[in-house]
This record gives structure tokens, C-alpha cells and sequence, in this order.
């Protein structure tokens, strides 16, 4: 699967595991609005951990937070790389 | 004797500022001539309450018209089950219990219920003081009951300014007041003659600082985490703060940096404090950790308000902001002999400064909430299949920590195979639905793995990784 689809995936299952609704997933959408509280950005980032084998907000390789989630897709598609 | 309402009226009893809430702003002047409480506050007095409101604002006007009138009130945070809520009422042996709703039909279960006017309703009140009541504070214990933490006004107020000039200021926090960082900005707001800007349940981040932002707050507290959303809503340019403090969580470097960047001329601070030992200092240098002059270079002679001391390399703070003792729990000593409480806290100096380094035992801090790891391997270990189960932190940087389960089952063979995997993942979701069954959201793990076994101690502990 690629990045984006494992993000894409991901968000959807934690969303439905913490009972939330998820916005439509479009690149400009803003990460706050998606419909994920704190942890669940939380959990969706420790489960990419796990799949994509990478943690860009644990490096040095990242300077500002993603605010949607075209930023948030590219940052872990750069980790990959 | 001084209650909260006669600390923060300036002449002629009436109070400055306002409280602001999603539907705008309550004068806090209308409590001279008003009340929350019409015609029940004297019938309150010399009890214990429950003050157990699901949002933030009916609170904040009833603690101003309780304190000194009753003898001890406990501030429910709104994520209490209904099983928990009862314990607390129990424990606090409470005569009522103060919502926002008459539909609360829990409540009567628990105590008299009282339901708290959403503004105050004119009426004669009388600000007579008669009691110095217990403000109790709940924090995470080791099982799913809550503690009860007892402070009174002055251990929780002591310090912080009163009356200044501060008129001009607004405060804003993103913590809940029942929460000792959130209760101490709203303490400091009433009691500098400032207005504060109050969180709703669930309101997103962006709505929240654009009201701030319309509000011209000035003054805003938060933990780490609350930070990190701010900055990730793309909206923390709306406002312009001049002092930005955090609490609550470990301030790291990027955290910090983030912050200076989005508000270059804000003052920047991050504080320790804890429910039980009280607020013990204030980093103003814009780095993560604290200088080890905090500890070596405290003033021997006047008897400082908070003294500090490293022992096993945890945090120890002596101070006068500190809690008096559990309540319920008489025999659990808050303090050691020398009234040094033990934070917890683990620190390491590195070139002439102390940086946290996590929790010892194992605790969790996710986004500022505590979690015993004990509470949730006990939900585990319910299951029958379970043999053993280790609950730790890991790091993560949008809530500083997440829970994560090591469960080794009782017939672990079959989590070994290939062919088994089906089985095993069936096995892991069930356990998590058990814990999300059992747990609020931020103690349920968000990753369990089954392993072969785990390691123990000579003495049959597991071994807790710290923090």
C-alpha cells in the first residue's frame, strides 16, 4: 500500500475505533477538522510507526507541524524516502 | 478569615471582570446583588458538596459564592463514570451535590441535588464567612477510583498576585478550572481583577482561540499537548498574547522553539507543578528543564515559600502550596518528615541543568492526565487468556505519552504461528474492547502486543521501565 493510502486507512480505523465521525479526507483539509481528537492523532501516528516503520516527528527532519493533511501525508512520504 | 470572594472583591464588594463562555460573557458583578444558588446558599452552609457541572462556567460562579459558606467542596472533573462519581460522594461524605441540570438523575443517587442557575438570579445574598472550606481536587490513583487531594484557598492562592494591576488583563487557559493548572489561572484571573476566557467541552481548538482572540486575551496557559494542537489548527496566529505559559507535561525544546516562533514577542514560561505538592517554579529562560541553581542556590535564610531537592533522582518539593493530605486516605502520608513531597518526577542533570526525564513506577502522562499503569494491566488481567500483562509509556509527540500493553497469554503457543495470527488478532481486539469498555479514552492502549514473556524481578515485580 502506499504512504498515502496506509495514512488514509489509518485514520479511518482509529477514527472508527474512538467512535468518531471523519470529515471527507481531501488534501486541504485541516488536520483539526478532520474529526480526531489529541489522541487520536496520537494513535495514528504510533500505529504508522508500526506499519510505515518510520516516526518523522521524531527526527530532526521536520521543523513545523502539519496543519492539513497534504502537509501531514508529505512529511511521512519525505521520512520514507 | 478570607474567602475567595472577599480576596478578589475590590471596594464596595463587588468583583471586576468577567467570565467568558461560547455564549459570551457573565459580569462577575452580578454576584452582589445575585446568586447561582438562590435561596439554597444558606442552607449549604457547613456541608459538603459535590459541585459536578458538565461545563466549566457554572462552576466558576459557584466556587466565588460556596467558599467560606461550606465546609468542604469537591470539584468533579466532567470524565467521572457514574460508578466513580458515587465513590467521590461517598468518600467526601457529601450532604448535595451542585449540577447544571435538574435531569442529572444520577446526582440524587449520590447526595441532596441542587441545580446551579446558569446566571445569577437577583437575589439577597448575604457573603458571610463561616467555615474555611476544604477545596478538593481529584487526581488518577492506581485503581479506577479517583483521588481526593484537600487544599484550602491559601495553599492554592497563596502566592499568586493580588489586585495588581492587571486590570488589562485577560487570561485565557485551555485546561479544564477543575484541574489544578486550569484552577490556578482562574484563581489568578479573580484574583488580579481580570476577565478569563473559559474552554467548552468539545469545542474545536480554532473556534476556541477565535473567541480568545475576540475576548484579546492576553495571558493563556496550556500543557505541551494543548500547544501542539493549537499550533497544528492553523489558527494560533489569531491571537497575540503577552505571556504564553505551559504546565502540566514535560516542556521540550521543540515545543518551546515552536512556540517562539509563533509568538516572537511573547513572554514564554513553563511551570512545575502538581495536584498534591502545589505549583514549585516558574522556567522564564525559554529552554527546556530548569537551572541547577533552583536547587543549589535557594535561599538559606528567610524561609523560602517552596524549597526543592533531588533525592534518587526524583523531584521533591517542600512548600506552602502544598496539599494538606488525601482525603479517605488518612494513613497514605502526602509528605515525608522534613514536608518534602516526593514528585515522582525523574530528573537528570545535564551541564549545569535538570531536564525531566519521566515518571517513576512506570506512570504515563498522556496530554497532562495521569495513568497508573496498574489500573489498566488489571482490566487485562481480568481476561482469563491473560497470563501477565506490563502497561508502559511510550513517547509520542502530539500527547507527550501513549499507553501501550505487552500481554503474554496464559497459552501463548498459539500466538507463535503464522497459521495463528488470525486467532491472535482476534484475542488482541477483544482485549481492547475491554479496555475501552472499562477506560476512558486516554487509558486505553493504542498498541498492544503479545509477546512470549516478560521480565520479572528476582523479587517477582515486573520490571517497570521508567516514565
Amino acid at each position: 500500500m502506499s504512504v498515502r493510502n496506509e495514512i488514509l486507512a489509518t485514520f479511518r480505523q482509529v477514527a472508527d475505533t474512538q467512535g468518531r465521525t471523519l470529515a471527507p479526507l481531501s488534501e486541504n483539509l485541516k488536520l483539526t477538522d478532520c474529526g480526531l481528537d489529541s489522541l487520536g492523532f496520537a494513535i495514528v501516528i504510533s500505529a504508522l510507526e508500526e506499519s510505515l516503520h518510520t516516526d518523522p516527528f521524531n527526527s530532526s527532519a521536520w521543523s513545523e507541524f502539519p496543519v492539513t493533511l497534504g502537509d501531514f501525508i508529505k512529511l511521512y512520504e519525505r521520512a520514507v524516502d | 478569615m478570607k474567602s475567595l470572594w472577599d480576596a478578589a472583591a475590590v471596594h464596595g464588594g463587588t468583583i471586576a471582570g468577567e467570565l467568558v463562555g461560547p455564549g459570551g460573557a457573565i459580569k462577575l458583578s452580578a454576584l452582589s446583588t445575585g446568586s447561582t444558588l438562590p435561596g439554597e446558599l444558606e442552607a449549604l452552609r457547613g456541608l459538603s458538596v459535590l459541585v459536578a457541572t458538565a461545563e466549566q462556567l457554572p462552576t466558576a460562579l459557584a466556587l466565588l459564592e460556596l467558599d467560606g459558606v461550606v465546609r468542604r467542596m469537591v470539584l468533579c472533573t466532567p470524565d467521572l463514570t457514574d460508578q466513580q462519581l458515587a465513590a467521590v460522594a461517598s468518600t467526601a461524605q457529601a450532604d448535595a451535590i451542585l449540577v447544571s441540570k435538574s435531569s442529572h438523575a444520577l446526582a440524587s443517587k449520590c447526595a441532596r441535588p441542587i441545580v446551579l442557575q446558569p446566571l445569577a438570579v437577583a437575589a439577597p445574598a448575604e457573603r458571610r464567612v463561616s467555615e474555611r472550606t476544604e477545596w478538593v481536587l481529584l487526581t488518577s490513583g492506581t485503581t479506577g477510583a479517583p483521588k481526593l487531594v484537600v487544599h484550602t484557598l491559601h495553599s492554592l492562592a497563596g502566592s499568586l498576585p493580588r489586585q495588581s494591576a492587571a486590570g488589562d488583563h485577560v487570561w485565557s487557559t485551555f485546561y479544564d478550572i477543575r484541574r489544578y493548572g486550569g484552577l490556578q489561572i482562574y484563581l489568578r484571573a479573580l484574583l488580579s481583577g481580570s476577565s478569563l476566557v473559559l474552554t467548552t467541552t468539545a469545542e474545536p481548538t480554532r473556534d476556541f482561540l477565535g473567541r480568545a482572540a475576540a475576548a484579546r486575551v492576553t495571558h493563556i496557559s496550556g500543557t505541551s499537548s494543548h500547544w501542539r494542537r493549537a499550533l497544528m489548527s492553523g489558527a494560533a496566529d489569531r491571537i497575540n498574547p503577552q505571556y504564553v505559559r505551559l504546565s502540566g507535561e514535560i516542556a521540550d525544546q521543540d515545543i518551546l522553539d515552536s512556540l517562539r516562533s509563533a509568538y516572537p514577542k511573547s513572554r514564554i514560561a513553563h511551570a512545575f507543578a502538581s495536584t498534591e505538592a502545589g505549583l514549585a517554579f516558574e522556567v522564564n529562560d525559554g529552554l527546556a528543564g530548569f537551572p541547577e541553581t533552583f536547587i543549589s542556590q535557594q535561599a538559606s535564610a528567610s524561609p523560602a515559600r517552596v524549597n526543592l531537592n533531588v533525592v534518587d533522582r526524583t523531584l521533591r518539593i517542600r512548600s506552602q502550596g502544598a496539599a494538606a493530605r488525601y482525603l479517605g486516605e488518612e494513613s497514605t502520608r502526602l509528605a515525608d518528615e522534613d514536608g518534602f513531597i516526593d514528585t515522582g518526577d525523574i530528573v537528570q542533570l545535564v551541564n549545569d541543568r535538570y531536564f525531566f526525564r519521566g515518571r517513576r513506577g512506570g506512570v504515563i502522562n498522556v496530554g497532562g492526565m495521569k495513568v497508573y499503569p496498574e489500573e489498566v494491566e488489571a482490566v487485562l488481567n481480568a481476561d482469563a487468556r491473560v497470563h501477565m500483562s506490563l502497561v508502559h509509556g511510550r513517547r509520542n509527540p502530539i500527547t507527550g505519552s501513549i499507553v501501550v500493553a505487552d500481554v503474554v497469554l496464559s497459552d501463548h503457543s498459539g500466538t507463535l504461528g503464522e497459521a495463528e495470527s488470525a486467532e491472535a488478532e482476534r484475542v488482541k481486539g477483544e482485549l481492547m474492547n475491554a479496555c475501552r469498555q472499562a477506560l476512558p479514552a486516554h487509558k486505553v492502549p493504542a498498541r498492544l502486543r503479545l509477546v512470549s514473556a516478560l521480565e520479572v524481578t528476582a523479587a517477582g515485580k515486573l520490571v517497570r521501565p521508567d516514565g
